[in-house]
């Protein structure tokens, strides 16, 4: 028989925006179970060892590996907070509120009045030829094999794209100890932050900018890539093909949003670019268009790991008390997430962040 | 100026005259790292298509192919392509192996444990029936 555990508030997803929502479940009484599919907390924090940027709040000066950690201290001494690892999340039922859970050999149900949904988001692949060749890896991937597992990917790598990932993965890429041979931007201009660049730079890597990947080369496993430089329309400029030698082609040309879940919950959804792909309608603190879904971090748009941690908070604070869960100073709260929020968005790079927020944010900020 | 900034990319250029083939894979495991320490687990023995491979318990079983040199992990069910390693997070599908008799599993995720038997499977795998 399958069991039927009710709770007040289900959190699916315990990397930032997961464990900052849970937390502020947690603080205010609910009944929560945070759920995710490995075996430990974090999410993609357990990779990111830079130290964070923004203010003290969201963790300035601490690096992403540590962060899961000091929730997991506040986490444990909450008895009305608990927490299952190693569960795949496998549906959600909107007719019924219950969320199915996939528990190695077991079948489990779960009965939410609440569900906030932080499943955070995939890597993007790119069209080139031969691009399904092992040695294409996401950033992600490179990153985990690397920081978490202690593997080296490879040992001449290509990075594709200039965004803050593929910057701080090149960076983490030479700080293991791998050759970095280039990388690549289709754009005219980098796309992450001047300083993880400058890094590069120092460190003699080539930053090609209007440059593509056309194809990978090899027959059974990466041996190289042929670049070419790009015109202002994105077509390759012919006669500008040219080698290199490599082991490795990562992938750091963006993400999309993880929302299966929404879809079934039948969230209203909305194609949004500037924030990843698909990603559900919500009001100002983060409710979708199914009053008993919320949305939190990457699976609500791609941004990054300290937005994230803030939309996690609002979605608990909002998802607890629409309950009737007493938060202290809700509203303040509330009111001072939502300019961190501006804050980190404010500056060139979340100019789009915001627009795609905008868009994706229901007329008026409420239902 | 183009040359200084690009000094080191030319030398890729050079590279590629040479025989690609040469890049020989030398995955190893890190041992120094200027921020990270790795931790230590216990060594475990597995197969891989009936080869005896040791690993780390509890890295995903993908790590442990990786760190042995092994990068296709399958091959595409309709047109016989190389899959390896690509998401790492078991979102994409593209390292599905057979552990210890059951197909589709996504070894990226999956922890690996002393005895476990992997290999490639073929096209969509075959679930075993008792």
């Amino acid at each position: 028989m399958t069991q039927l555990r009710e709770v007040d508030i289900a959190v699916v997803g315990a990397g930032p925006a997961g464990l900052a929502a849970t937390l502020a479940c947690g603080e205010s009484g609910a009944a929560t179970l945070l759920v995710d599919y490995m075996d430990a907390p974090g999410g993609q924090l357990i990779k990111q060892t830079h130290k964070f940027f923004g203010s003290e709040r969201q963790f300035a000066g601490t690096r992403g590996i540590q962060i899961p950690a000091i929730f997991m201290e506040r986490l444990s001494k909450m008895p009305n907070v608990a927490l299952m690892w190693g569960a795949n999340a496998s549906g959600y039922y909107a007719d019924s509120g219950v969320l199915t859970l996939e528990d190695g050999s077991k079948f489990v149900k779960v009965k939410a009045k609440r569900v906030i949904i932080a499943t955070g988001a995939a890597e993007k692949p790119l069209a080139f030829e031969n691009n399904d060749l092992p040695g294409v890896y996401g950033a992600g991937a490179v990153q985990t094999l690397m920081n978490v597992h202690g593997v080296k990917p490879g040992d001449r790598v290509l990075m594709v794209g200039s965004g803050n990932i593929g910057l701080i993965v090149s960076y983490q890429l030479i700080q293991a100890g791998v050759e970095v041979v280039a990388l690549v931007e289709a754009a005219g201009c980098i796309g992450g932050y001047l300083v993880h660049a400058a890094k590069l730079r120092r460190a003699g890597v080539p930053i090609l900018t209007s440059h593509t990947v056309v194809r990978a080369l090899g027959e059974e496993t990466v041996r190289g890539a042929v670049v070419a430089q790009v015109d202002q329309s994105w077509q390759v400029i012919p006669g500008s093909e040219r080698e290199v030698a490599c082991d490795v082609i990562c992938l750091a040309v963006g993400l999309t949003p993880l929302v299966d879940m929404m879809w079934q919950a039948g969230c209203e959804m909305k194609y949004v670019p500037a924030l990843g792909g698909h990603v559900p309608v919500r009001d100002e603190n983060m409710r979708a268009s199914n009053p008993a879904v919320y949305v939190a971090g990457d699976s609500g748009g791609v941004e990054e790991a300290s937005s994230a941690m803030i939309s996690g908070e609002i979605a608990g604070i909002s998802a607890a008390t629409s309950l009737g869960f007493e938060v202290k100073e809700a509203d303040a709260r509330l009111s001072r997430l939502k300019a961190d929020l501006a804050a980190i968005r404010s500056g060139p790079t979340g100019e789009k962040i915001c627009a795609g927020i905008k868009c994706a944010t229901v007329c008026g900020g409420e239902w | 100026m183009e040359i200084a900034l690009y000094s080191h990319f030319a030398q890729g250029r050079e590279d590629s005259g040479r025989p690609l083939g040469r890049l020989r894979p030398n995955v190893v495991r890190l041992k120094d790292h200027p921020i990270l320490e790795f931790p230590t687990g216990r060594e475990v023995e597995f197969t891989f298509n009936g080869k005896e491979i040791e690993g780390i318990e509890g890295e995903p079983i993908a790590a442990a192919l990786h760190a042995a040199g092994v990068r296709i992990l399958r091959h595409s069910p309709k047109l016989g392509r190389a899959r390896g390693f690509f998401c790492a997070i078991g979102t994409c599908s593209s390292c599905l192996m057979t552990v210890d008799g059951v197909p589709n599993v996504r070894v990226c995720t999956e922890p690996l444990k002393q005895g476990m038997v992997v290999e490639t499977q073929e096209g969509h795998g075959h679930l075993p029936i008792d």
